[in-house]
Formats: C-alpha cells, structure tokens, sequence
C-alpha cells in the first residue's frame, strides 16, 4: 500500500513530526512504500539545514533525510509556507525540495492513503 | 474510518468533537495518540464517555506514547494497545483516515 | 526537470499528469478559528489549488472553523489580511460543497445567517456519514 504523509509541524516543538516518523518508519518495515511526505505549516523547518540540537536527543532533520534517502521517499516543501517562514534552498537541507501545493493534492491522488500529523 | 486524535482533553475540546462526531460512525475506530493518551487513563474525567462509544466504534490507544507518559499501569479496560505497526495496520484497514488537529 | 515550475501546480505538466482521470472525495477539514492561527489562512490555500485538479472537494467546519467563516471580519486594525472574502469566491472555482456542523454553531450562539458564504448545515450524524465517504481527508 502507499502512504501518503503530511506534516504540519516543526521540528521539537511538537510531537507530529515524530509521529510522523515513527510511522514512516513503520510503514516501510511492513513493506508498504512511503512515496511523498508533504511538509505544510510550521513543517517547513524540518528542512532546515540549520539545526543543531543537543548532541544527545534524536536529530529530527537528519533522521529524515536518511529515511528518505534509503527508502527513496520524496520530501516536498510548499513553497508559500516555506517561504513566509524563512526557508529558502540557500538553507534547505539536503533530500528535501521546494514545491507548490499541487504536490500535496497529487500525492492524495496517487496515494492509498493520505496521513496528517499536526497539531 | 479511522479517527486519530492526539490531543489531551484535558487541553481542548477536540476529543469532545471527535467523540460527537465519531461516535456516530459505524465500523469507526478511534485511536488515541500523542498527549490524548491521558484519555485512555482509568478514572479521568473522560473514561465514561470513552466507555459510551465502545460499543459502537473501537477505541485504541498507541502504546509507545501510553508508557512515555507512565499511564501504562493505567488504562481502561476494553481500549486496545497498539504500536506503530498496529497503527498503520489501522489506517490500512480502514477506508479512510482523519487526523483531529 | 523539464517542466515549468510554477508556484500554484507544483511543477506538475497536466499534460503528462499521471492522475488524470482518478477522481477522489477530498474532504479539507476546519476546526480552528481564524487569525489567532495560521492554519485557516492556509487550509484556504490548499483548497484554491486543490480546483486544478478536477476532484471531488468539499470542506467541512465545525468548532471554532464556524468562525473562518462569519460575516463583518475587519482586520485593519490588527494589520493581518482579511481572507474572508476569499470563502466567497470559491464558487468561482466550482467549490460548492461547504458542510457545517450544526453543533458548532449552536455552541457559538451562531446562525446560518451569521455566514458570509452559502452553506450546508448538518448535524453531527450527517456530518460523520459525510466524513465516513470521503477518499482523502486532510486536517489542518
């Protein structure tokens, strides 16, 4: 089956972006394919290539990046979110693109199922 | 479909809306996650609204987010622990899935 | 990437859209009030691009998303843009279906005359039979 995510939250300052993980992760143990997560709202910052949390917490940026590189995961950024809050591709880390809402309904479209995690 | 709320009802009202509105879906099933696991907690003000829907829709709770809090010791009986595999077992079960943000 | 990047599609080449042809029920769910959030301002956003691709769109309010939608808005004062007139142009985008929960506005002491935009109003039943339809359901 495919998932669809959607992330509508940053990195620490909710719990969302973890379940969204999480989830993710779990999804793709089951062998079920995890095409696009959507990041919208305040989700923006996971792509952040500007964080630096603390050396022993989990590292919410990097751990995304590496799932999706090896599960070949389409990261997706809205350009209108991303850009009111300050994410530009000068500081979008890496495995993540910018992209327009059109992505979020496509993945809708194309995917099995649609799963938001926010706030 | 599948109802997932993540909110404590002690915060807000969203597991209110959730349970008015879900509580009248057939075959639904809610799943408890995040900070509205405290829901699922025996002898909170919540547990016999969540005991009302039981009949009708299933009430699951997710098991890592229950013992991260400590309520593991502490959960009505009859609401179903799973963990994030029993979760997107969930989703692909049901039809359909809302998240009440 | 061959394809013109635009900010309203995504990038995405109808011509070649894989999509095209599939049709889902995509319900937008709002529960929050506006401007004291974000959330409102952009749900509206997603909706507005959702009319490009010839699905089956609805929107849902209850809670506190009954308030997105009441009449005399006026933001000059807290210098925020007033996107309430924006309800009123989805028709313009074949957005017809606006479903609000009758619970909702009764908690608020509002009316349907209260809303600034032609709606359904429905009871919590009607709304969660609603809701239980949908292929895509996306909160914010």
């Amino acid at each position: 089956m495919k998932f669809a995510i959607m992330v509508n939250e940053g990195v620490y300052q909710h719990q969302a972006t973890d379940s969204a993980f999480q989830f993710a992760k779990a999804a793709i143990e089951k062998g079920h394919e995890v095409p696009r997560i959507f990041f919208y709202h305040d989700g923006v910052y996971n792509a952040s290539s500007l964080t630096e949390p603390p050396q022993d917490d989990r590292n919410i940026v990097s751990r995304w990046q590496k799932l999706a590189k090896e599960h070949n995961i389409d990261m997706v950024v809205c350009i209108a979110a991303a850009l009111r809050r300050g994410i530009k591709e000068s500081n979008l880390a890496e495995g993540f693109r910018i992209s327009g809402l059109g992505q979020l309904v496509e993945a809708g479209i194309q995917a099995d199922r649609l799963v938001v995690f926010g706030d | 479909m599948l109802h997932i709320v993540n909110k404590s009802p002690f915060e807000n009202q969203t597991l209110d809306s959730c349970l008015r509105v879900a509580g009248n879906d057939n075959g639904a099933a809610i799943l408890l996650t995040e900070d509205a696991v405290y829901a699922a907690s025996k002898g909170n003000s919540n547990e016999s609204k969540i005991k009302a829907v039981m009949g009708k829709v299933k009430v699951y709770a997710l098991w890592p987010d229950v013992e991260a809090r400590g309520m593991q010791d502490r959960v009505i009986e009859g609401i179903k622990m799973v963990d994030y595999g029993g979760f997107v077992d969930l989703v692909a079960e049901h039809s359909n899935c809302q998240s009440w943000l | 990437m061959g394809e013109e990047m635009t900010e309203a599609t995504g990038g995405i080449d109808f011509e070649d859209e894989e999509a095209s042809g599939v049709v889902k029920k995509f319900m937008f769910v709002n529960r929050k009030a506006p401007y004291g959030t974000i959330y409102a301002l952009e749900a509206l956003e997603v909706v507005l691009i959702s009319a490009a691709f010839d699905q089956d769109v609805s929107l849902a309010f209850l809670d506190d998303g009954v308030y997105q939608i009441v009449k005399g808005q006026h933001t000059k004062a807290i210098d925020v843009k007033n996107f309430s007139p924006t309800y009123r142009a989805l028709e313009g985008y074949d957005i017809e279906k606006l479903y609000v929960e009758k619970e909702s506005l009764d908690q608020r002491g509002l009316t349907e005359d209260d809303l600034l935009v032609d709606v359904q109003v429905m009871s919590s039943a009607e709304m969660a039979k609603m809701m239980a339809e949908q292929d895509v359901v996306i909160s914010f």
